[in-house]
C-alpha cells in the first residue's frame, strides 16, 4: 500500500528531474542530462505500474482512494488542501501519460541531440510531466487548475524553446494567451462551483450534485452554468472552435513537444476534465448538447482544413484538433468511456504520427513541406511502416486501435441515449475526410518519385533511440484497441467495464431527458441485441468503415493514380480552394476583429490616456505643483528689507486684531 | 478749556507734527530733530500724567543720550538726501493703509470693548503724582532681577558696539 | 480742574504708533527707519504711563523704565551695525542691502 498512501511520490519524481536538470544541468554533458531526465520519468512510470498493482487490490468501496497532503489555503469557509486521488479514470490517464511520456523522452535524446539548450529542454519536459500528473491525480478543482495552468506554462516554454526565433516566441505567446481566454471561463466556473457546493472537492461536489434536481433542456440552472464555464476552459486548452488557433502555430516547437503536449497529453486535459465532471454535465443537458455540437463541428471543420495543408506537421495539428472534437463528441452524447478510450488510442497513434513525422523531418535534414518529399518509403522503412500503422489507426480501418474507439463514439452519436442525427452526420463525414487527408499525407511523403534534390539531401534512417519508440507505439496503435474487441461479437467491452464505476457512481436516475443509462454498460441500451456474428458484420460494414475506405481510395486516386488531378481540381474550384488553403482566414479575422482593436485600445487609451495622461499626470502634476508653489513662495525672499518689514507689520496687525478681539471678550 | 486740556492738546499737536515731519523730511538730520521734538512733547505729557521721574529719565536718557547718539552717527556718516528707490511693491501699497488700520483698531477697541470702555471713562483714583521713592523701592525689590539683567544687557551692548565698530585688521 | 481722560492719551498713542509704522515701511534710509522704531517705542511708553495712571499702579512706570534702557542698548548696537554697513556697502539705502535673496 506504499504508493497509494504516498501518491505524491509519483509527482515528485519528474519534479526532481526538472529541478536537477534545470538548476545544475547547464554545463553537464548530454549523457548525464539524459540519465537524469529519463530515469526520473521511467521511475515515475514504474511507480505508476506499482500503483496500478496496488489499486487492483482495492475493494470497490475504497475507490476513489486519496490522500490529503497539506493544507494549502484556508480563508474562512474556503479551504483547499493539496489532495490527490486515484480511481479508474486516473489510472487510465496516468498510464497513458507516463508511458507515452517516457517513450517521447527517449525519442528526444535522439531528435534533440544536436540542439543547444539541451538541459533546458529536458528540464521543461520533466516539469510538464509533473504538472500533467498533478492535473490527473487532483482531488479538487483547484489542484487540477494548478496542473492545468502548469501545463500551459510548459507548453509556452517549450513552443518558444528556440527563443531566438521570432515566430516561435509569437507562437508561444499565442498559445498562452488563447488558452488564457478559456481559463477565464474555467476560473469563473470554479468560483460558481464553490458558491454552489461550498467546496471544490470532487467527492463533496458530486455528492451534493446528486441530491439536486437535474437541469432540463428548457430550464438552465446553476449546474448548466458551471458546466458551460468549465467547458470554456476546455475549449481553450483542447483547441476547439473558436479557440483552436494556437495549436497549428504551436508546431513551431520541437517535434517531440508537439507529440507529447499537443497530441497525447496536454490537449486532452479538457476531455479529462469533462469526463471527471460527468456528474455535473450529466445533469445539464444543454451543456452536454453544447459539448457535442462544439466537438462535432470542430471535428468536421478542422478535417476540411487538413485537406489543403502542405506542411506535414500542420496537417497533423489540424488532425489533432479534429480528433479532439471526436472525443468531445463522445462525451457530449454521454459516451464518456468512449471519449476516454479515443483519448488513449489517440495518444498512441497521434504521438506516433508526430514522432514519425519528426523522423521524416530529421531524415530530410529539416524539410517539412510534403510537396518537397516523395518516394521515401524505401529509404526510411521503419519510419514508413510505423507511420502507416498509425494512419490506418486514425482512419478507422477495422482491426486497428482507432477503429474501435471511433466506432464507439459514432455509435453513441447515432443511436445512443443522447443520439443526434446531425452530430452523427458531421462525425461520419469528418471521418471520411480524416481518412482522405491522412492517406494523402502518406502518399505524398512516401510514395511517388522524389520531388527533392537527391544530391543535396542525404536521406537516412533515424538512430535507435528514435526508432524504438516508434515501433513500440506502432504496436500499440495496432493492438491497443483490442481491449474493446470482444464487444464486437457481443461480449463485454473491457475498457468500458473498467471505467464503468466512474461514470455510474453519480449518474442521474431515469428521467425523461436522461434516458435509461449512460455509457459504461456493455452493449447498447434499447433495441434488440443482435447475436454475436451479426454484430461483427454490422460493425465491419458500418458507415464509419465505408467512409474510411472511400477516403483511402480517393487519396490513392488523386495522389498516385492521377497526380496532376489535384492541381486541376484546385484550379477549377479556385475560390473554395483558396478559402480552405488559407484556413478560412480565421487568423486574419481574429487579428482584425480582436487583436488590432485591442492593440489600438492598449496603445491609445491605456497607454497614452491612462498611463501617460492620468497616472503620470498625477505624479508629475504633484511634482509640478510642489515646484510651482515653491518657486512662487520663494519670491517672498526678495532680499528687500522693506518688504520684510511690511510683512512683519501685516502679521503684527493680524495678531493685534486677535488679541484685541479676545481681550474685548474677556471681562 | 482748563489748563490740563490745553497743555495736552498743545503737546499732542506738537508730537503728531513731529511724527509727520519725521515721515516727510528729506534729510535724516531733520527727522532726528523732529524725533527729539516728539520726545520733548511726550515728556511734558508724562508730567501731566504724574510720572515725573519717568519724564526726567525720558529727557536725560532718551532725548539726551540716545538721540544725541543718532545725531552723531548721522553726522559721522554724512547721511544726506536719500535716493529715491522704490523696489518693494508690497511696502508701497501696504504702508499707508496699515497705519490707518492700526489707528482704527485702537479706536474700535476703545469704543467697543469692555476694558476700553472702562478705561476710557476717566482716570480712576486721586490725581497725585507717582512717588519716586516708591518707584525705586519697587525697582529694587520686586523688579530686582530685571534690573540686574538690564545692566548686564547694557554691558553686552557696549561690548557688541565695540566689536562691531572696530576697524578690520 | 477737570482731568484729561485716559482715552485721549491712548488715542494719541495709537496715532503716534501708526505714524511710526508708516515711517517704518516707507522710509529708505536705515537710520530713519531706526528712528521710526524709536517713535513706536515712545508711543508705547505713553500708553504704558497712561494705563499706570488709569489703574493707579507703579508697574507701568517700571515697564517704561526698562523700555527706555533696552531702547538705549538697542540703539547703541544698531547704530554700530549701521556704521559697519556703511563701511562695507557704501550706502545707507536699505534696499541696496539685498544680498540675502533667493
Amino acid at each position: 500500500m506504499l504508493l497509494l498512501n504516498h501518491l505524491w511520490i509519483i509527482l515528485v519524481l519528474p519534479l526532481a528531474g526538472a529541478a536537477i536538470n534545470g538548476l545544475l544541468g547547464k554545463n553537464w554533458p548530454k549523457v548525464i542530462v539524459n540519465w537524469v531526465a529519463i530515469s526520473s520519468v521511467s521511475l515515475a512510470f514504474l511507480a505508476v505500474l506499482e500503483l496500478v498493482r496496488e489499486f487492483s487490490h482495492l475493494a470497490d468501496s475504497q475507490i476513489p482512494y486519496g490522500g490529503n497532503y497539506f493544507n494549502w489555503i484556508t480563508a474562512g469557509n474556503f479551504r483547499i488542501d493539496f489532495a490527490l486521488q486515484v480511481d479508474q479514470l486516473t489510472v487510465i490517464m496516468l498510464l497513458t501519460v507516463s508511458f507515452v511520456g517516457m517513450l517521447i523522452h527517449i525519442y528526444s535524446t535522439g531528435y534533440m541531440a544536436h540542439e543547444g539548450g539541451y538541459y533546458r529542454f529536458f528540464s521543461y519536459l520533466n516539469l510538464f510531466m509533473f504538472f500533467m500528473m498533478t492535473l490527473v491525480m487532483a482531488a479538487n478543482l483547484i489542484v487540477m487548475f494548478v496542473g492545468w495552468e502548469g501545463v500551459g506554462l510548459c507548453s509556452y516554454l517549450l513552443v518558444g524553446f528556440w527563443f531566438l526565433k521570432q515566430s516561435a516566441i509569437s507562437a508561444g505567446k499565442k498559445a498562452f494567451i488563447t488558452t488564457r481566454i478559456g481559463d477565464f471561463g474555467f476560473t469563473v466556473g470554479i468560483l460558481l462551483a464553490f458558491w454552489t457546493f461550498s467546496s471544490v472537492d470532487f467527492g463533496a461536489m458530486f455528492r451534493q450534485a446528486a441530491t439536486m434536481t437535474p437541469d432540463t433542456m428548457s430550464h438552465a440552472g446553476v449546474l448548466t452554468a458551471i458546466a458551460i464555464l468549465l467547458f470554456l476552459g476546455a475549449i481553450g486548452k483542447s483547441a476547439q472552435l473558436p479557440l483552436y488557433v494556437w495549436l497549428p502555430d504551436a508546431m513551431e516547437g520541437p517535434t517531440p513537444v508537439s507529440a507529447l503536449i499537443h497530441a497525447a497529453t496536454m490537449v486532452t486535459a479538457g476531455v479529462y476534465m469533462v469526463a471527471r465532471m460527468n456528474p455535473v454535465f450529466s445533469r445539464a443537458p444543454i451543456a452536454m448538447l453544447l459539448v457535442g455540437i462544439v466537438g462535432a463541428l470542430t471535428a468536421f471543420y478542422a478535417a476540411t482544413i487538413g485537406i489543403c495543408q502542405t506542411d506535414i506537421k500542420k496537417v497533423l495539428a489540424y488532425s489533432t484538433i479534429s480528433q479532439l472534437g471526436y472525443m468531445f463528441l463522445g462525451c457530449g452524447v454521454g459516451a464518456y468511456a468512449a471519449g476516454i478510450f479515443h483519448l488513449m488510442t489517440h495518444a498512441f497513434f497521434k504521438g506516433l504520427l508526430f514522432l514519425a513525422a519528426g523522423s521524416v523531418i530529421h531524415a530530410m535534414g529539416g524539410e517539412q513541406d510534403m510537396f518537397k518529399m516523395g518516394g521515401l518509403r524505401k529509404q526510411i522503412p521503419v519510419t514508413y511502416w510505423s507511420m502507416l500503422a498509425a494512419t490506418l489507426a486514425i482512419a478507422g480501418i477495422p482491426g486497428f486501435a482507432g477503429f474501435f474507439s471511433k466506432d464507439e463514439i459514432l455509435d453513441a452519436a447515432g443511436s445512443g441515449p443522447h443520439a443526434n442525427i446531425w452530430l452523427w452526420l458531421l462525425g461520419i463525414i469528418g471521418a471520411g475526410i480524416t481518412s482522405f487527408y491522412m492517406f494523402r499525407l502518406i502518399f505524398l511523403t512516401f510514395f511517388g518519385s522524389p520531388r527533392y534534390d537527391e544530391h543535396k539531401t542525404h536521406v537516412h534512417e533515424s538512430p535507435k533511440n528514435m526508432t524504438i519508440p516508434l515501433m513500440i507505439l506502432a504496436f500499440l496503435s495496432i493492438f491497443g484497441g483490442w481491449v474493446a474487441a470482444p464487444h464486437l461479437v457481443g461480449g463485454p467491452n473491457h475498457f468500458e467495464e473498467f471505467l464503468h464505476p466512474v461514470f455510474a457512481a453519480y449518474a442521474p436516475t431515469a428521467g425523461v431527458e436522461q434516458g435509461a443509462s449512460l455509457a459504461g454498460s456493455a452493449g447498447k441500451s434499447g433495441g434488440v441485441a443482435p447475436s454475436g456474428g451479426m454484430e461483427l458484420l454490422h460493425s465491419l460494414t458500418g458507415p464509419p468503415v465505408i467512409v474510411a475506405v472511400i477516403g483511402l481510395l480517393l487519396a490513392w486516386w488523386l495522389y498516385i493514380k492521377r497526380p496532376d488531378a489535384p492541381a486541376q481540381l484546385a484550379k477549377k474550384m479556385h475560390g473554395l480552394y483558396t478559402l480552405v488553403y488559407n484556413k478560412y482566414y480565421v487568423d486574419e479575422i481574429y487579428a482584425a476583429l480582436i487583436v488590432r482593436p485591442l492593440l489600438w485600445i492598449s496603445t491609445n487609451v491605456l497607454w497614452h490616456v491612462v498611463d501617460e495622461g492620468i497616472i503620470e499626470g498625477i505624479v508629475n502634476g504633484s511634482a509640478h505643483v510642489a515646484r510651482g508653489s515653491g518657486s512662487k513662495l520663494r519670491e517672498l525672499q526678495s532680499g528687500n528689507a522693506r518688504s520684510y518689514a511690511s510683512w512683519v507689520v501685516i502679521g503684527a496687525v493680524g495678531v493685534t486684531m486677535l488679541l484685541l478681539g479676545i481681550l474685548g471678550m474677556v471681562h | 478749556m482748563s489748563l490740563p486740556f490745553l497743555v495736552f492738546f498743545a503737546c499732542a499737536i506738537l508730537a503728531v507734527a513731529g511724527a509727520i515731519v519725521l515721515i516727510v523730511a528729506r534729510e535724516p538730520i531733520h527727522s532726528a530733530l523732529a524725533l527729539i521734538l516728539v520726545m520733548m512733547a511726550l515728556a511734558v505729557l508724562y508730567i501731566l500724567l504724574g510720572a515725573e521721574f519717568i519724564a526726567a529719565v525720558q529727557i536725560i536718557v532718551y532725548a539726551g543720550a540716545v538721540m544725541v547718539l543718532f545725531v552723531f552717527v548721522i553726522m559721522l556718516l554724512n547721511a544726506g538726501v536719500e535716493e529715491r528707490t522704490d523696489w518693494s511693491k508690497i511696502a508701497k501699497w501696504i504702508g499707508l493703509p496699515l497705519g490707518f488700520f492700526l489707528l482704527l483698531e485702537v479706536a474700535h477697541w476703545l469704543a467697543h470693548s469692555s476694558v476700553g470702555k472702562a478705561v476710557a471713562n476717566g482716570a480712576g483714583g486721586p490725581q497725585t503724582a507717582f512717588s519716586t521713592t516708591e518707584l525705586s523701592t519697587a525697582l529694587f525689590r520686586q523688579y530686582l532681577f530685571p534690573f540686574e539683567a538690564t545692566s548686564i544687557l547694557i554691558l553686552i551692548a557696549i561690548l557688541g558696539a565695540l566689536v562691531l565698530a572696530r576697524k578690520a585688521e | 480742574m477737570s482731568v484729561v481722560p485716559v482715552s485721549y492719551y491712548l488715542v494719541l498713542s495709537g496715532i503716534l504708533f501708526g505714524l511710526g509704522v508708516v515711517a517704518f515701511v516707507f522710509k529708505r534710509n536705515i537710520i530713519t527707519i531706526f528712528m521710526a522704531i524709536e517713535l513706536m517705542l515712545n508711543a508705547v511708553n505713553l500708553a504704558f504711563v497712561a494705563f499706570a495712571r488709569a489703574h493707579n499702579q507703579l508697574d507701568g512706570l517700571v515697564f517704561v523704565f526698562f523700555v527706555i534702557v533696552v531702547a538705549a542698548a538697542e540703539a547703541a548696537v544698531g547704530l554700530a551695525i549701521v556704521i559697519v554697513i556703511m563701511h562695507n556697502r557704501e550706502t545707507l539705502n536699505v534696499e541696496r542691502v539685498n544680498l540675502l535673496k533667493f
